[in-house]
């Protein structure tokens, strides 16, 4: 078939509009045909024999009357082995190739292969002849670093095939056939290691969806506790700038017990992903042995790079996750921020001119990020076996105030809000997320009562410290002073942690309940003081031998060391022990 | 040779259009009216509808002047002729000097492979402890000073030129007072540092689409300068003007406004600027400090938002102070734990307790009666105060450390600072 062409009309910005002939379908990619560069390009609207595009690429220097070459396919990705631990742009062109055949420069018009055709994999084959299988079931798998990397039916095979060939366990590249198939037609399809998916389209080879119930282990106390997060569940963490957004999802992407990590850099600082990308090869993951860079993959669009490329990072980082989902592991999104994507959209409805909702952004923004969300979940797969995709995605609300229309638009669908709070931030209390007004409907491993107990001298004590800007202290009762100290204690020793120390920055989740257990009996407890000075001066050292006690690596001779320490000064409450 | 249109339709702001074919987006032209010549750039195509911003204004422009394409993007001249000049925003000698012959360098050229990025690892020295212990500033970072018109923040920004240790200065005024104007190049001259600096000045009374190309002039050249292996210091000032120039031609061309009359892609046009700061690996590297003013002291205003996001932290400069509060380098954990080791306990913890401190303040400008501890905090604050954050302190870091050793020794008990034991004991004063 001819490639249908168009002609363009008219540039403004990332934006063309383009009179082509014959058909085009709403999000079909397309290609600006200049001298030296063809540009992708995607088509967002259609009115008549016009098409609006969006050009993935810095528009200069294209001139009224150049060609579009379309191609009858929506933006998809490739799938299949060797996608982990790597770092694609938004439209999956993998970086570090680039790098190294460009040099220092993103140029324009560059488009690479996401995978190596050449390497060759150790395919063995699960099925035999004559069996029946379905979309997304396994055909046969080839070790990825540390996983059995499943290769599967393709996700667009609907009903039922019948194998008719099976290649032998042997080496193959990516684009050699491994299985032939057929349908109920007796019309046979070659299946091989690697095929294309379209980003926008949500991956729905499962069984059926599960509530998400099983805990997912951050290991960063206030959430772990606090605020959980479930495996196949959603939580945003919103945020003024300088709040530590990035930090805590950095955190969270190294000691987040999971299988398989996935970090979208959407329109954020590049600084920030090179941190990860450098790091990360380097930094062994406790659980497997292996370096946290083998499961992750980084699709990286920072704020410099083309805008219509970031719209699409988002969804080309989440298929990426369902596909590892795919295979039955635990997978989390990191999306680091949706509002820069959420920016991205309101640019290209800018240039469209459609009516603008709130803030300018489109009345479509609300549908986009529920739609964005919703692929996340557990499910279980077409082989029974269990597998989660859970996504957080930090949100930058302009001000800080989280009234704006993304951060609205996002708690709506999210299962968890950890809110930062400038306050907290600027008084160096890290990880900012603020105690009293996130929430989490997901079930933490910390017992109900004594959580709430704890939450609930947050609140009291938060309310002391603000009768006491007041009344003053003097004004303030022995016993609600206590109760002040007391939350204070707990900010200090539990919810706070330092995320720069390689013992403090991640607490496993036995950990976490041991220490809880000893900070819940001492806001339990009650003290007798003759005075706040004696009260204070006993919480601070307190909060001294539980801030050492942090710093001590878990179950290590001084970790037990230092709890016997603090046993005693609980019991004797002597300050000169210390 | 190029055709010459010499009839123009319409002339909306600093907007003109034309009726042209064969032309490029971003393409340069040239008008010809009675004040003189002036570039102007295609900012939309529409069919035959070619619409330009005219540098220097489309004041005075009569629709049979003449506009002639050059077939070529912006570009500015790189040589090392250019250091110690001073040029407009067009790129033209604004100090009688002689005119620049040189290779012509595209401008906002293609955005670095964050692949070949590296993670930072110079601290730049400014012996302002408000910098060098509580936020470093790091090579290749990018760093606003939020301010409001009338602090000190130009005569901040001289003194850093001055001291900071880097090869190449790079100035971009936006927007300036003449005497700002003169008063960075007589700093800069005075201080020794004009021939190692090059200066592109748009003054408040220039054209205002010549101040939006300072940034991408100054970051072109500052580019072409850290390829070769130099590093580069850029200072803006003031990126307001630029925000406020870009919002000016938006409206011109009718677009959708996001957030105060601000385009949508505010964030986007900051981020293509100041994303240019980088360390190239086996080369030079650009650092970026740019001046914010903010309208009506808001920080939640869109302007200091939209940057406060892109860049690697903030100044807050107020009351002519570097604010210990809401300032941050968010490179800092990068190099101060190269430095020494009590470098990052001395940071966090005389912070928190200057938090306390402020606490305290309140309570005390409410006359409550100040406990022994409110009366300890009360001294520290003012010690800190004093021998911290006052801008006339130029000590290096060690010293800075030192004294903060000592201004908590003079006020607290060890176990009162909340800082870890083993430090205390290695560095508590004797």
């Amino acid at each position: 078939m001819k490639d249908k062409e168009g002609i363009i009309l008219g540039i403004n910005g990332n934006m063309i509009t383009v009179e082509f002939s014959g058909s085009v379908s709403q999000n079909e990619v397309g290609y600006v045909i200049l001298p030296q560069e063809r540009l992708m390009s995607e088509v967002i609207r259609i009115r008549g024999q016009i098409a609006y595009m969006q050009v993935f690429e810095d528009t200069r220097g294209i001139k009224v009357g150049d060609k579009v070459e379309f191609t009858s396919q929506m933006l998809a990705v490739e799938l299949g082995p060797g996608l982990l631990s790597r770092i694609y742009d938004g439209l999956q062109n993998p970086l570090e190739i680039i790098a190294s055949q460009y040099g220092f420069f993103l140029k324009r018009g560059v488009s690479l292969g996401a995978l190596d055709e050449e390497k060759k994999w150790h395919f063995t084959p699960l099925v035999k002849e004559g069996d029946r299988i379905g979309a997304g079931e396994y055909l046969g798998w080839v070790a990825e670093g540390i996983f059995k990397h499943y290769i599967m039916l393709p996700f667009n095979f609907a009903g039922r095939y019948k194998v008719i060939k099976i290649g032998p366990e042997a080496d193959y590249k990516i684009k050699d056939t491994v299985a032939v198939v057929e349908d109920k037609n007796s019309k046979a399809y070659e299946v091989k290691m690697v095929f294309r998916w379209p980003v926008k389209i949500p991956v729905k080879a499962y069984k059926e969806r599960l509530a998400p119930s099983e805990p997912l282990v951050t290991r960063v106390r206030i959430i772990d506790t606090f605020f959980p997060v479930a495996k196949g569940g959603t939580y945003c963490i919103p945020g003024p700038f300088g709040a530590g957004k990035t930090v805590l999802q950095q955190i969270t992407s190294r000691y987040a017990e999971v299988d398989v990590v996935v970090i979208a850099a959407c329109g954020e600082r590049a600084g920030e992903v090179v941190e990860t990308l450098r790091e990360f090869p380097k930094i062994p993951d406790p659980r497997t042995g292996k370096t946290l860079m083998e499961r992750t993959i980084i699709i990286c669009n920072t704020s410099s790079m083309p805008v219509a490329a970031r719209e699409a990072s988002v969804y080309t980082a989440a298929t990426l996750a369902e596909y590892y989902r795919q295979m039955g592991l635990d997978v989390l999104l990191l999306a680091d921020s949706t509002s820069r994507w959420a920016q991205a959209m309101r640019e290209v409805s800018g240039r469209l001119e459609e009516i603008p909702g709130e803030e300018a952004y489109p009345a479509y923004l609300e549908s986009h990020i529920a739609e964005f969300y919703e692929r996340a979940g557990r499910v279980r797969l077409p082989g029974g076996n269990l597998a989660s995709l859970t996504i957080g995605g930090t949100v930058s609300p302009a001000g800080g105030n989280f009234e704006e229309p993304v951060t609205q638009a996002t708690l709506k669908v999210v299962g968890a809000f950890h809110g930062l709070s400038r306050e907290r931030a600027n008084a160096r209390r890290f990880p900012s997320i603020d105690p009293l007004e996130s929430w989490s409907r997901y079930e933490s491993f910390i017992a109900e009562d004594k959580r709430l107990f704890a939450h609930n001298t947050l609140k009291e004590g938060n309310s002391v410290a603000q009768m006491m800007k007041v009344v003053g202290e003097e004004g303030t009762s022995l016993e609600d002073f206590v109760m002040y100290l007391k939350s204070e204690f707990l900010d200090s020793v539990y919810l706070q942690q330092n995320a720069f120390d390689p013992v403090d920055a991640q607490t496993p989740r036995d950990r976490q309940e041991y220490v809880f257990d000893k900070v819940w009996e001492v806001l339990k407890k009650r003290f007798s003081f003759t005075s706040k000075d004696e009260a204070r001066i006993f919480f601070y050292s307190l909060r001294q031998l539980f801030i050492d006690w942090n710093y001590l690596a878990w179950q290590s001779e001084e970790f037990k060391k230092q709890e016997s320490k603090i046993d005693k000064f609980l019991k004797e409450g002597n300050e000169k022990d210390i | 040779m190029k055709k010459i249109y010499n009839r123009i339709l319409s002339i909306v702001g600093n907007v003109i259009t034309v009726r042209a074919q064969g032309i490029a987006y971003e393409e340069l032209a040239e008008v010809k009216t009675k004040r003189g010549r002036s570039l102007a750039q295609v900012i939309k195509l529409d069919k035959d509808l070619v619409s330009l911003q005219v540098f220097l204004g489309a004041r005075g422009i009569s629709t049979a002047d003449e506009v002639r394409f050059l077939g070529r993007s912006m570009k500015v001249v790189f040589s090392h002729n250019m250091l110690g000049r001073i040029f407009n925003g067009s790129g033209l000698p604004l100090d009688k000097g002689p005119s620049i012959e040189g290779k012509l360098i595209e401008i906002k050229g293609p955005s670095v492979n964050p692949a070949k990025r590296i993670i930072p690892r110079h601290m730049i020295r400014t012996n302002i402890p408000m910098i060098d212990v509580f936020n470093s500033l790091v090579e290749s970072q990018k760093l606003p000073i939020f301010s409001v018109s009338g602090e000190p923040y130009n005569e901040l920004l001289a003194r850093i030129a001055l001291q900071a240790e880097v090869d190449i200065i790079i100035l971009g005024g936006i927007g300036l007072r003449y005497d700002q104007y003169l008063f960075f190049r007589r700093v800069l001259e005075e201080g020794g540092a004009l021939s190692r600096s090059v200066l592109f000045i748009h003054t408040a009374s220039d054209p205002i689409v010549e101040g939006i190309m300072v940034p991408d002039l100054s970051l072109a050249v500052a580019e072409s300068f850290a390829l070769e292996g130099r590093r580069v210091l850029v200072l803006l000032t003031d990126m307001t003007n630029f925000c406020d120039a870009l919002k000016e031609i938006a409206i011109t061309m009718e677009q959708v406004p996001s957030n105060r009359g601000y385009p949508g892609d505010l964030y986007s046009q900051l981020a293509a600027r100041y994303e240019k700061a980088v360390d190239f690996e086996g080369a030079g590297s650009i650092t970026i400090l740019a001046v914010t003013t903010m309208p009506g002291d808001d920080v939640t205003h869109p302007i200091p938002d939209n940057t406060g996001y892109i860049t690697e932290g903030q100044f807050y400069l107020r009351g002519g102070r570097i604010e210990p509060f809401g300032s941050l380098s968010r490179l800092k954990q990068l190099v101060n734990d190269k430095t020494r080791p009590d470098h990052r306990a001395i940071m966090d913890g005389m912070i928190q307790l200057y938090a306390k401190y402020k606490e305290t303040e309140e309570k005390r400008a409410m006359g409550f009666r100040m406990s022994r501890w409110d009366e300890k905090l009360i001294k520290y604050g003012e010690m800190f105060e004093r021998e911290m954050m006052d801008l006339a302190v130029n000590i290096p870091l060690e010293k800075a450390l030192d004294n903060g050793w000592r201004i908590l020794k003079s006020c607290f008990l060890p176990q009162e600072t909340g800082l870890r034991s083993e430090l205390i004991d290695k560095f508590w004063p004797q």
